[in-house]
């Protein structure tokens, strides 16, 4: 029988109640989460395959192939659970604003230049060895009503299901050096500094390609089973 | 050994890589007893949480190439989200246990920075009686909200409460 996964280490995820981030106000639960011991629901989770989920891990060209404008970059990692070992062939979806700063979305409505030939979706499946990677546009910093001139900090939001329903994880990734980290509710939620500061991907030269595109690495890991299965 | 990375919120942009074909996970002809899972998300002053991602996940009737037993649904203006999927039968729990039917539910949105998990089982079922979780929640008001309840013939609605009266029980799984 499969062992439980483990708990989240402590200080390591985002508290639900983030004052500094005011959307969370009203969205945040008042009660304790329930415990609960994992069962099959929740040890066990979605497949997906190619053939419905086709692998789109270039962001740069719109449909009918035109270029979209700004700054060409590969992401490129490795997911890992927490004892160090790949996840093979998982689906990691993709996210982000174009350029300017602004989503291709109805309800976004920063007044910067929409790009016509980048939507900002993309989604790529993990090899054998849990290595993922794509071709995007670096994405623009934008305002956002929280507080009195709040600045998101440059970020692609990334989707990851891993092998179970309790392995989910959806997050932002970070650009190194970016001067509006510290300013920032989201990012700095997470209590854990280490934690926190994982989030940021790092330069990477051999991730780079010469005359084509900077890259960036951005390593994720993705909860592990306990040593020691409980009792069944 | 590492740490599980951060979760960080789903924002209000993630429409972006929505495909309303995954709130069907009938689409690929699976045959059963069809039913709609609908409920509205609403937020600790009972407005609507209109820019929310509603993933369930189910064990039964297992994946197939048919029934690819996880689906998406946004919620609307009204906060509305809508399945289409099968009716789950009884699942083995822990050790000798039994549980109930059920579908898991992961409620993810703007204003909440990691993703919330509760589950919808179904009022009538007998087997609600022992399922291990429902019985773990001693307050009959708190168990009522992870029953969903019919609506029409098929249809079976769970609300979501976020916060405050009535709220809705997240499970630390």
């Amino acid at each position: 029988m499969n062992s439980d996964f483990r708990p989240y280490a402590a200080g390591t995820q985002p508290p639900l109640d983030v004052p500094d981030y005011r959307g969370t106000a009203k969205r945040h639960p008042l009660r304790a989460r329930h415990p609960m011991p994992q069962t099959i629901t929740e040890t066990t989770g979605p497949r997906f395959s190619e053939r419905h989920f086709p692998v789109m891990a270039d962001m740069t060209k719109s449909t009918n192939g035109q270029a979209a404008l700004g700054e060409r970059i590969v992401v490129a990692g490795r997911i890992l659970d927490e004892d160090g070992r790949p996840v093979p062939h998982t689906m990691v979806e993709i996210w982000q604003a174009g350029a300017s700063g602004r989503y291709d979305h109805p309800a976004d409505q920063h007044d910067a230049p929409a790009d016509p030939n980048f939507h900002g979706d993309g989604r790529v499946f993990t090899d054998a060895d849990g290595n993922y990677s794509f071709l995007t546009i670096r994405p623009g910093a934008y305002p956002w009503p929280n507080h009195r001139n709040a600045w998101r900090p440059t970020h692609i939001h990334f989707s990851f299901f891993g092998p179970a329903f309790a392995t989910r994880l959806i997050t932002q990734m970070y650009f190194p050096g970016d001067p509006l980290l510290p300013f920032d509710p989201i990012f700095n939620s997470t209590p854990d500094v280490a934690a926190r500061n994982r989030l940021i991907a790092n330069f990477d030269l051999a991730i780079t390609q010469p005359d084509f595109a900077l890259g960036y690495r951005f390593d994720v890991v993705l909860r592990g089973r306990g040593a020691t299965p409980m009792e069944g | 050994m590492g740490f599980t990375t951060a979760s960080q919120t789903i924002g209000p942009y993630w429409h972006i890589i929505e495909d309303k074909a995954l709130a069907d996970l009938t689409r690929f002809g699976a045959e059963g007893e069809r039913i709609v899972l609908t409920g509205r998300v609403l937020d600790g002053d009972g407005a609507p949480c209109s820019d929310a991602c509603i993933e369930i996940w189910q064990t039964d009737p297992p994946q197939s190439d048919t029934f690819p037993g996880w689906g998406r649904a946004n919620t609307d203006a009204t906060g509305a989200f809508r399945l289409t999927t099968l009716k789950p039968g009884p699942v083995a729990g822990r050790g000798n246990t039994q549980q109930a039917p059920h579908i898991a539910v992961c409620i993810l949105s703007r204003g909440l920075m990691h993703h919330l998990v509760t589950r919808a089982y179904f009022q009538h079922e007998p087997l609600n009686e022992t399922d291990p979780l429902l019985v773990s929640i001693e307050d009959p008001a708190q168990r009522a909200t992870l029953i969903a309840v019919p609506e029409a013939t098929g249809v079976w609605r769970l609300d979501i409460r976020l916060q405050g009266d009535n709220e809705t029980v997240f499970l630390d799984v």
